[in-house]
């Protein structure tokens, strides 16, 4: 039995790239969302929650009409790196960051929350920019919680399906993901290889979940 | 000095009622303490003080400096106040040192003089051997030193204290009362502090402010406060005074007497300028102003016959409580010698009766 371990490490590559991208937007939305009192903050909640409860040919379907090369950010795109986003694994990449973001943007909302408000207080009133504050008090009494968000969108990233056929496909060596690449070998009536690559990343899932539950603060 | 005018309005929601708070009140040198019940608007004073909430109007005065002036539309940041504040839980920061917890505090300094003033900061206030642990792993009399040290690190103009001896026992709560007076000694920087412990106000306030839903009802001394309450409120709030409801039967400026109708019986007082013959008002007297005598015949002069309904032991001594809500307080020995009487009478001195 011959088994490709390209989607594997493709799909690792991606999970990686996307919760890096997840944790850098996810922590300056839950920031916003934590701390900041606008109109239509309840819209953008759930706007962020929408791809957690859409079927995956929706949001499929509303990256393709975003991102085609005939739509205008698939141009902005094709102008600015030379070749379309569609059908590369760049776009596996935003698949996995649409189920990684809401994911990490509603733990690190609620870790930054649970960050005792006079703590906060007392930073501010002892002169602590809300730059200082954010890296210095708030971020190091939340990490636990995030980094536990963090584990848990990158277990997410690693499975997405349905999305990443839709705007990726399934080209394997380039845009293969193991996901994908389990359902092909299924369909291919290669079990062995199917049943492999279900345990290898079931393994995966397993190791990271494990580590996000260690991370996560006792509950006391 | 800090000069004051706060108004700060919440609309009622499901959970909560509407409050309004409306203060105009000027501090100076010293320890002013604002006192009054939960819910009084204490904490929101500070808070709009300390900027955390914005005033729906008004303005705030530190010195020469404008906090908050609404008309003139400024209102700086939290940071750029120069308030130190000590929060009623310390809001030490959990993961840190004591040194790093000061060293934050002093982080704008440079850093040769910032070494040098935490280093000082943890000499005077005995932490040097704290220095290196962590807010829970130090004794409550430290973290309580901690807070005050880092409040007071970056030279503020003014001190705020949230209810800082609120759940603190006995020792832990001298302990900070002396730190206070070391603080008050030392640094002189003005300081608001906010309590409902009336032994509070008088164990460390010079001026005192009682605040009653939203509003200013009393400033003065607290000598002076408890001396002559502004009205019932206030003396019910200050929770040391009987309050019985009577009717002034005579006024005589001339001889500086007054008689007063309670229940059926008349008592003799001094003359109560600002009331007229008629006027219904509330008879205030402290309970230790009182004398509970054994009864002999018909009641004397300034005296009212009393059914005793329980007696109280207090740290001073007995406190016995009459029918119709009078308490008199005794000391062990003077409740020794009536503590088998059955009959009382309850004698109001002439000087100490007081009306509202």
């Amino acid at each position: 039995m011959q088994i490709d371990w390209f989607p594997l490490w493709l799909s690792l590559r991606v999970a990686f790239i996307s919760t890096a991208m997840a944790l850098v937007a996810g922590l300056w939305l839950a920031y916003i969302l934590a701390n900041r009192e606008f109109r239509g903050k309840e819209v953008l909640d759930a706007a962020i929650t929408l791809p957690l409860v859409l079927p995956p040919t929706v949001l499929g379907y509303y990256l393709l009409v975003l991102l085609a090369g005939n739509s205008p950010l698939g141009k902005l795109w094709e102008n600015i790196f030379g070749s379309p986003l569609v059908f590369t694994w760049k776009a596996a990449v935003l698949a996995a960051l649409l189920h990684a973001l809401p994911l990490l943007v509603k733990s690190a909302r609620a870790a930054l929350e649970s960050v005792d408000r006079s703590l906060e207080r007392a930073a501010r009133n002892l002169g602590a920019s809300e730059w200082r504050l954010f890296w210095r008090v708030t971020l190091p009494l939340a990490h636990r919680s995030i980094l536990a968000a963090v584990a848990l969108a990158f277990a997410r990233s690693l499975g997405d399906f349905g999305v990443t056929l839709m705007v990726a496909g399934n080209i394997p060596g380039r845009t293969q993901t193991v996901a994908v690449a389990i359902y092909d070998a299924y369909e291919a009536g290669n079990t062995m290889v199917a049943r492999t690559l279900v345990l290898v990343i079931s393994a995966v899932a397993l190791l990271i979940l494990t580590l996000a539950n260690r991370l996560s603060p006792a509950k006391t | 000095m800090i000069s004051a005018r706060l108004r700060k309005t919440y609309p009622a929601r499901p959970d909560s009622a509407s409050f309004s708070l409306d203060l105009e009140f000027q501090a100076t040198a010293g320890v002013t303490v604002l006192f009054g019940p939960s819910g009084s608007g204490k904490t929101l004073t500070l808070d709009l003080i300390a900027g955390f909430v914005r005033p729906d109007d008004g303005r705030i005065l530190l010195d020469d400096d404008i906090l908050f002036d609404q008309t003139a539309r400024v209102n700086l940041a939290p940071q750029a106040r120069n308030c130190g504040y000590v929060f009623q839980n310390y809001a030490l920061f959990p993961h840190m040192t004591l040194r790093q917890n000061l060293e934050f505090a002093a982080e704008r300094r440079p850093r040769l003089e910032r070494h040098r003033r935490v280093n000082e900061m943890l000499e005077k206030f005995r932490l040097v051997d704290a220095a290196g642990r962590r807010p829970h792993e130090v004794s409550g009399g430290q973290r309580q030193r901690c807070c005050i040290a880092r409040a007071l690190i970056g030279a503020p103009k003014l001190l705020l204290f949230d209810e800082p001896a609120q759940g603190l026992d006995a020792p832990l709560r001298a302990e900070f009362y002396e730190v206070l007076r070391q603080v008050r000694a030392d640094f002189k920087t003005p300081t608001l502090l906010v309590t409902h412990s009336l032994d509070e106000c008088f164990e460390l306030g010079e001026e005192m402010m009682v605040v009653r839903e939203g509003r200013l009802v009393q400033s003065g001394t607290p000598a002076a406060i408890l001396e002559q309450p502004a009205n019932v409120d206030v003396a019910r709030l200050l929770g040391i005074f009987n309050l019985l409801p009577a009717e002034i039967r005579a006024l005589d400026p001339g001889r500086n007497t007054s008689k007063v109708q309670m229940g059926e019986y008349e008592l003799d007082g001094p003359y109560l300028p600002g009331h007229l013959k008629g006027d219904r008002v509330t008879v205030c007297v402290r309970p230790e102003s009182l004398q509970a005598l054994e009864r002999n015949g018909k009641p004397g002069a300034n005296q009212i016959p009393a059914q005793l309904e329980r007696t109280v032991q207090k740290p001073q001594g007995m406190r016995l409580e009459f029918a119709g809500g009078i308490a008199v307080d005794l000391s062990r020995n003077d409740y020794d010698r009536v503590r088998d009487t059955k009959d009382w009478v309850i004698e109001f001195p002439r000087e100490s009766l007081r009306v509202l």
